[in-house]
């Protein structure tokens, strides 16, 4: 997750169906608009909108292709605690210092879609769910790593406990930064897959997501959203941040 | 007797390069300059080194953009170059233009290249040609396969440890491709210096006098 222009985040407060197909269209005329153009001389604009239409088609294509390269049952690779990165790195759309700052008393996780129980759920409730640690790398869509170690539910125990249709498609996820993204329902039950509460044994601190984030470690990091507000499953596909302006979809690892 | 066929016209021009080599040849120029000005935009995202690659020189425009660039045509680019090496192993391709490639002829072509002599007959590929078109070939398996090794850590994470897994894959992946941009360099430069080799790789015929040895330049 690293910064999206300002001008971007302000605007779609404002009018987001509309202000995203547009930011969609500012982007998408920027990945054509440099040096490299020189490729795809003689191209009028009719070209470079068939040029984006297909690049936005082969993403969906490599969504599916992932898909099937996904294997429910391979585990990422562990690691020992000599090989955590430390510092771990802050990274999001925002600067450090514009962390949201959740009060731990009020907060509540709400549950949406196809749920059976949609009781909201208090930190202390939360806490005391069964809980496992990892030590996993984190992969940057940018390209760097970073090894960290996570502790929380995992996601599949939660699921299940709630009720949640595990044969719906989808698991998205709303934030208190007001950050979005969604996942397959397959990466959402990988044993690995994780509700977590803490960081290196610690309280999740606010920079790395308090109260909460969800750590996928068959995922690149800008799928695994911190600061979860809201949990829903839906056969809808609900996109996400950096998926509607051009990020792949599933990004799996 | 029809005296043609025992006697026939000598033809001007021998194909030297085949259909399938040319077709496979320009799909894979089009498909690794995306690759690698878009791999440029990508590495921009997180420098590997104290550098950083000048945007109007990459492809993408942001990150995003970039890694649509990337895994689009990397299909196009394993795809032919699937094609492109089944058919040089089972066409005999390889094996006539490519090998037996002997130290010693190896040593006498660096000789000649240092003493300004450069033997070059079109179509035919002396010991520098096919070490170095062997060479690239194996880059370009490199490439792909620590890309694939980047690209899902996870999934192939047996093949990912070879190469020291992620960060590793990571590093093979920009000097594989070092290596295909500094063979591109000469390879073009090659052209330049000798341009009768361009019009071939499109028509794949070359004038028979330039192919026989007393005819090279």
């Amino acid at each position: 997750m690293k910064k999206r222009p300002r001008l971007y985040t302000a605007l779609t407060t404002v009018a987001p169906k509309e202000i995203q197909l547009l930011e969609r269209r500012l982007f998408l005329k920027r990945s054509l608009s440099l040096g490299a153009l020189a490729l795809l001389t003689g191209c009028d604009v009719t070209d470079v909108d068939a040029v984006h239409r297909t690049l936005w088609a082969m993403s969906k294509w490599n969504d599916r292709a992932q898909g099937w390269l996904f294997n429910p049952h391979k585990l990422a690779p562990v690691y020992p605690d000599s090989a955590i990165t430390k510092p771990f790195p802050f990274n999001a759309f925002y600067d450090e210092d514009e962390v949201p700052m959740v009060d731990s008393g009020k907060y509540k996780l709400t549950l949406g879609g196809l749920i059976r129980d949609k009781k909201p759920w208090t930190l202390a409730q939360l806490y005391a769910l069964p809980q496992v640690s990892q030590i996993t790398r984190h992969v940057c869509v940018e390209g760097w790593s970073a090894i960290g170690k996570w502790s929380g539910v995992p996601f599949r125990y939660f699921l299940e406990r709630v009720g949640a249709d595990l044969s719906a498609k989808y698991v998205g996820f709303k934030c208190l930064d007001d950050y979005y993204t969604s996942i397959d329902m397959a990466t959402a039950l990988h044993p690995q897959t994780q509700l977590t509460f803490k960081y290196a044994d610690q309280i999740l601190p606010a920079k790395y997501g308090f109260p909460m984030k969800l750590r996928i470690p068959t995922k690149l990091g800008f799928k695994n959203p911190k600061h979860i507000a809201e949990i829903y499953v839906t056969n809808v596909y609900p996109g996400g941040y950096w998926e509607d302006i051009g990020y792949n979809w599933f990004s799996g690892l | 007797m029809d005296t043609d066929i025992d006697d026939p016209p000598r033809l001007p021009s021998v194909v030297i390069h085949p259909l399938v080599v040319r077709v496979c040849h320009w799909i894979n120029a089009f498909a690794i300059l995306i690759m690698i000005l878009s791999g440029w935009r990508i590495y921009n995202a997180s420098a590997l080194f104290p550098f950083r690659f000048p945007s109007s020189i990459t492809l993408g425009g942001w990150l995003g953009g970039a890694l649509q660039w990337h895994f689009a045509a990397m299909w196009l680019l394993v795809a032919n170059g699937i094609v492109y090496v089944l058919y040089g192993v089972v066409s005999g391709h390889y094996r006539g233009s490519f090998f037996p490639v002997s130290p010693r002829a190896l040593v006498n072509e660096i000789s000649n290249v240092l003493r300004g002599q450069m033997s070059h007959r079109l179509g035919v590929y002396n010991a520098i040609q096919k070490l170095t078109y062997l060479v690239v070939i194996v880059l370009g398996i490199v490439l792909v396969l620590s890309g694939l090794c980047i690209w899902k850590p996870v999934q192939f994470q047996g093949l990912a440890a070879l190469m020291g897994g992620y960060e590793g894959a990571r590093l093979l992946h920009f000097f594989a491709m070092a290596g295909v941009v500094g063979f591109i360099v000469v390879h073009l430069t090659l052209v330049v210096l000798v341009p009768s080799t361009l019009l071939p790789m499109f028509t794949g015929r070359a004038p028979r006098d330039s192919t026989s040895p007393e005819g090279g330049p």
